[in-house]
């Protein structure tokens, strides 16, 4: 059974003025556990409105979306802000640390909405997670003290602490250089593969797409697999490896 | 369980993280709390020395004199007969608070030359019943009835007069007549208008009019009815009139028994009303205190949308937003609030309030800092940070997810 399945979703928003304004239209996909897919897509093509509604921070105007093989229309609020803590990890491109707060703070946050142990031992669970992306010894600055890649790093702490079994990455390299980039997409992919946890990630960037088992290209609000130049075949053999 | 814990531990570190920006919203709840409980408390104090101020001229509520005449005279009873009545009357009815005071003339050798001086002569029990807190020395004990050297309660003028600066070299003077005595002085009052001389002795039972240190005996007699005091349940006033009007008429002989109410009704309703303006000004400072932190509390909260859009993909469900916003504000303002009763605690201890307001006639009964004020002011400040934290936590939860992480 997948995790993730959507079918038929699509999203459209009233404008001002009263017309309709579709951003996503007839989108299926379908996530296994512990799979690494990407997303490639001009911008304004509807990727993060897609990952919203993936991490349940949005909902479709139409379609199915199942969780678990549960559907997800009807969810009561306080449920879905309660799977949505428990399912899914973010990592934002802007990192949106929080700010003045030091990283083992900021890894700790997620835990405030825990429960019993993993809200106690919330400190310490923090401190391991930094130490797995090689900050351990950055763990009392504040985010304002440390730069970009590091605290894409520590954003990632932060999505993985909570031992989620979603990652939803929405252009995580995009404020970050190639190189550093490259690095911070590579620490991504093996601590989210280590914790077992399926990961969705979200690029302009062909390498950074590349390094998924499965790629999709959105374009107009329209899903559909990548098919890249001389690798016709590998793209759709991808689909059933998967 | 872990949930409040939760919640506890993030507003605690909203407000640990924004030091600054708290301190600064809480100027004004501090102030205003600090306001109020320090006016509410000085004006307690105030309202007390006002009624004990009162209560120096007038006696303490109920207050109930008593006097008697011979209808065809006018003149006062036998003065021994009088002593023995009201001695009856105060024993058989078990009256503690009662004290008797007649007014009349000594002469008394000053450096200057021999001074008449008007002289009051009470019973000990009178200085409670009329407040009387001497400045320095004390006032008179049962003992003095009893002792040699009588004791003699005077004002400052007096002791001018003496040209005794203090007490200090326990100083006596004498009292003219035809065998003068060596009066003793072991207190001073601050009363009298201007120079006038001023001194209070024991009353007859501690020796009588005629006896060495008295007066010229026709002074005597026209200072001499001698005016019962009872201090009475306000409630008990008519039965205790008339039950002192029977008695004392039977055992006088058939004398006019005259009792009358002699405090000034009427000073605890003023003081209410001066109580009631003080809480009234301490409410719309408060008030004003509270759109402060109102205010401070809307601008962050825009300022922290992103913020609480991350957190609510961390999991944070409306009531968790809700209850972040709203605990901030109220662990805040509580804190304010302890500090601001700490620093009334401290200026009204350390403020001569007493001086200000009584001429430094120092209180016989004086107020504690107002328990009832600290505590109102902590709940004041309570609620003033969850109504000012109200809005802003609605704000929060309407804020809009996916708006509030987009950049
Ligand atoms: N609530 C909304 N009201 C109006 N338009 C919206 C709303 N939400 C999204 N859009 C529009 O829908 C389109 C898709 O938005 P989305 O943020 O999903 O794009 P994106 O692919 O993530 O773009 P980018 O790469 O720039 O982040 C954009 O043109 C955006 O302006
Ligand atoms: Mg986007």
């Amino acid at each position: 059974m997948s995790l993730l399945s959507l079918s038929g979703i699509s999203r459209e928003v009233v404008l001002p003025d009263g017309s309709l304004l579709p951003i996503l239209t007839g989108v299926d996909l379908e996530i296994a556990p512990g799979e690494h897919v990407s997303i490639v897509g001009r911008s304004g093509s509807g990727k993060s409105t897609l990952l919203n509604i993936l991490g349940l921070l949005d909902n479709p105007t139409a379609g199915t979306y199942l969780l678990d093989g549960e559907p997800t229309d009807h969810l009561r609020a306080r449920r879905r802000s309660r799977l949505r803590g428990e399912v899914f990890g973010f990592v934002f491109q802007q990192f949106n640390l929080l700010p003045r707060r030091t990283a083992v703070e900021n890894v700790a946050a997620p835990l405030l909405y825990a429960r019993g142990r993993d809200f106690l031992r919330r400190r310490r669970t923090a401190a391991e997670m930094l130490d797995r992306v090689g900050l351990g010894a950055r763990a009392d600055h504040v985010p304002e003290r440390l730069s970009g890649g590091e605290q894409q790093r520590v954003a990632i702490a932060r999505a993985l602490v909570r031992a989620p079994r979603v990652v939803l990455a929405d252009e995580p390299t995009g404020a970050l250089d190639v190189e550093t980039g490259a690095q911070v997409m590579a620490l991504l992919a093996e601590a989210t593969s280590e914790n077992g946890a399926a990961l969705i990630t979200i690029t302009h960037d062909l390498s950074v797409a590349a390094l998924a088992s499965r790629r999709y290209r959105l374009d107009g609000g329209r899903l559909s697999p990548l098919v890249e130049a001389g690798s016709l075949g590998a793209a759709t053999s991808d689909r059933g490896t998967a | 369980m872990t949930g409040v814990l939760g919640a506890l531990s993030e507003a605690w570190d909203e407000v640990r993280v924004h030091k600054s920006r708290v301190v600064l919203s809480l100027v004004g709840v501090f102030l205003a709390v600090f306001a109020m409980t320090s006016v509410t408390a000085i004006g307690q104090i105030a309202a007390q020395v006002q009624q004990e101020t009162a209560e120096r001229t007038g006696g303490r509520p109920a207050t109930i004199a008593v006097q008697a005449f011979d209808p065809m005279t006018g003149m006062p009873p036998d003065a021994e007969a009088w002593d023995v009545a009201v001695a009856e009357l105060t024993g058989r009815y078990d009256l503690t608070t009662s004290a008797t005071i007649s007014y009349g003339e000594g002469l008394y050798r000053m450096p200057g030359g021999t001074q008449r001086v008007q002289t009051v002569r009470v019973s000990p029990s009178y200085g409670e019943l009329h407040r009387k807190q001497p400045v320095e020395g004390r006032w008179f004990r049962e003992g003095d009835r009893t002792s040699l050297s009588p004791a003699l309660v005077v004002n400052e003028a007096f002791l001018e007069a003496l040209g005794v600066p203090d007490l200090s070299s326990r100083p006596t003077v004498m009292l003219g007549g035809p065998t003068p005595v060596r009066a003793t002085i072991v207190g001073v009052l601050r009363e009298g208008y201007g120079s006038e001389l001023v001194a209070y002795r024991v009353d007859r039972s501690g020796g009588s009019w005629g006896d060495a240190g008295a007066v010229d005996p026709m002074q005597a007699m026209y200072g001499g009815p001698s005016t019962l005091k009872l201090w009475v349940h306000p409630d008990q006033v008519d039965q205790v009139m008339e039950t002192v009007r029977r008695d004392l008429g039977l055992a006088l002989d058939g004398a006019q028994v005259d009792p009358y109410r002699m405090d000034a009704e009427g000073v605890e309703e003023t003081l209410a009303v001066l109580r009631l303006a003080i809480r009234g000004a301490g409410v719309v400072v408060l008030i004003l205190g509270g759109l402060g932190v109102l205010n401070i509390g809307l601008v962050t909260v825009r300022q922290r949308i992103r913020e609480i859009g991350v957190r609510r993909s961390f999991g944070a469900t409306s009531g968790r937003v809700f209850s972040a916003v709203m605990l901030e504000s109220v662990c805040a303002t509580a804190l304010a609030g302890v500090a601001a009763v700490g620093a009334a605690v401290v200026l009204v201890r350390n403020l001569p309030v007493e001086r200000w307001f009584s001429d430094g006639i120092p209180l016989a009964d004086a107020p504690g800092f107002p328990v009832a004020a600290a505590i109102e002011g902590m709940i004041a400040a309570t609620a003033v940070g969850a109504l000012a934290g109200l809005l802003p936590a609605i704000i929060a939860v309407r804020a809009k997810v996916i708006d509030a992480i987009r950049f």
